[in-house]
């Protein structure tokens, strides 16, 4: 079990000057046969593996990552939690997320950072304006807080904002989530890595998968490039590279792979409090506590594996920002980045049961898988024990694109993340 | 920025385009008379690859016509475009993990 951190272990490690912390997870070989696997060892997958041993009694299993520990979308997104969703189904899933996000400090022992500074999704053209509307009253039925702003309104929460109504896409009102915020990405990675290594999932980086070992269309087992796993169950909790793994396995999913952009400006004194995210112009907006802007943009409108993003989608972004926001037109970025969203046709997420028993999928989370990190990992992790849907995840079966019980979260989500 | 060779108009910057998803997907004759799953397939499912990927492109601000180009979606390379109904060129296809 690892060190409880509290203030505690601070001062008693200050006064050895920092030199006695152990280490926060282990880096073991993998054994030759695991309960369970979970493919992807961002914040899904290290939840998903979380509450494995936690709730459900899984004592051999493992975190197999490519990479390193949140070196994926985890450490790439610009980290807006929010539930403002506008289906009952899509309202359930990320409601629930976001009541874990309240207490995921506590519940892993590591601060997250968890601030909930507001988000705002502002309306620039009149359709957008409905639609938001129409959110705000979708999500108080839902018991979602949610609340409408005028433009006056706007411009008392977020001062640097141009509300003159003469530019191109003026603005014409917003939404705004008093709960929603941000939170430290690379914190969750690490801190739900450290809880599911105290419960003693195997935590594996630099071990890509190559394929599946499949017969009778049941799972017998992973190859990796650190050897061949045995095992009856995998969990695909990858982001970028869903498509990849279902073609090893044989099958198809309705994934389009695509770069979604980021970029972070030179660090300045505070002067946005909140976030403000706006879909319709894409450009969202934040400020990292140490300062820098922390802009998001679209995704590329063709399918990419690069992690840049092509150059009209920046163009398009900083533009927008510029005409939002006139105070940022000198401001110099120090960081442009992109991450590789799997996005589904709907906006909306694959989680359950796949073609061949014993492989679950929980990929396809598009622009905005960050908020959903703590409750689609819970549900998840119930999914993959007792191998059928969770309530909650079972609307977000691969099937629905069979019998075509969509969930349409464009309005909501579809560049929004 | 990608530079694309639209087969009549020549290379032009990818705004011109609007993107048209996985070529070579056969629509199914009689769509009446189809399964739900079959369907589904054409309409939604694709290979999505990481690699050589023949993809259908529409020169939305150029000559309005539809062809098909083979790129790299990992290096962003073009390897080259074709009319549709023509036989795509030989390339040598890639994939990575």
């Amino acid at each position: 079990m690892a060190t409880k951190y509290s203030i505690l272990s601070l001062a008693r490690n200050a006064l050895n000057h920092h030199k006695s912390w152990p280490q926060a997870w282990r880096s073991p070989e993998p054994k030759t046969e695991y309960d369970a696997v979970v493919i992807g060892g961002g914040g899904h997958g290290l939840v998903t593996a979380y509450f494995l041993a936690k709730e459900h009694g899984y004592t051999n299993i493992a975190v197999l990552e490519k990479g390193w520990l949140g070196g994926g979308n985890t450490g790439r997104n610009t980290t807006i939690v929010r539930s403002n969703y506008l289906w009952n189904e899509s309202a359930a899933l990320y409601e629930h997320s976001l009541k874990l996000w309240e207490e995921m400090s506590e519940e892993v022992n590591f601060n997250v950072m968890f601030s909930q500074r507001g988000v705002l999704n502002t309306a620039h053209t009149q359709n957008e304006l409905r639609m938001t509307l129409r959110r705000v009253n979708s999500n108080r039925l839902n018991g979602i807080d949610s609340e409408f702003l005028t433009p006056e309104q706007v411009k008392e929460w977020v001062p640097i904002i141009d509300t003159r109504q003469n530019g191109r896409y003026p603005l014409l009102g917003a939404s705004l989530q008093r709960r929603a915020g941000v939170a430290r990405h690379d914190a969750v990675a690490w801190g739900f890595a450290r809880a599911a290594d105290a419960r003693g999932v195997d935590i594996i980086q630099q071990c890509p998968v190559t394929g599946f070992d499949i017969k009778d269309g049941a799972l017998q087992g992973v190859y990796t490039e650190k050897g061949y796993i045995k095992t009856k169950k995998a969990g695909i909790v990858v982001a970028g590279h869903a498509g990849v793994l279902a073609n090893m396995a044989g099958f198809k999913l309705p994934i389009h792979s695509r770069p979604l952009q980021a970029l972070v400006s030179e660090p300045v004194k505070p002067c946005i409090h909140t976030v403000v995210m706006g879909g319709g112009v894409h450009a969202y907006i934040s400020q990292s506590d140490k300062g820098e802007l922390v802009i998001g943009a679209g995704a590329d409108p063709y399918n990419g594996y690069n992690q840049w993003g092509s150059n009209p989608i920046t163009e398009e972004t900083v533009a927008a920002i510029c005409e939002l926001y006139p105070i940022f037109k000198r401001m110099r970025m120090l960081r442009q980045w992109g991450g590789v969203v799997d996005t589904c046709p709907d906006a909306s997420p694959i989680m359950g049961l796949s073609p061949v028993k014993g492989i679950y999928l929980n990929v396809g989370w598009g622009t905005g898988g960050f908020k959903a990190t703590p409750g689609s990992g819970h549900t998840f992790a119930d999914t993959m024990a007792n191998d059928r849907p969770h309530p909650i995840n079972a609307p977000f079966s691969l099937d629905r694109f069979k019998t075509g019980h969509l969930i349409d979260e464009h309005g909501a989500a579809g560049v929004a993340h | 920025m990608l530079l694309i060779p639209c087969p009549y108009c020549g290379e032009r910057t990818e705004s011109e385009f609007s993107y048209g998803g996985e070529a070579h997907k056969a629509r199914p004759d009689r769509p009446d008379q189809v399964s739900d799953e079959a369907w589904a397939d054409y309409v939604f499912m694709d290979t999505n690859t990481k690699g050589t990927y023949f993809e259908r492109w529409v020169h939305t601000y150029g000559c309005r016509r539809w062809f098909n180009l083979v790129r790299d979606t990992l290096t962003m390379e073009i390897h080259g475009s074709y009319k549709m109904g023509e036989t795509p060129p030989k390339v040598d296809v890639k994939t990575y993990i």
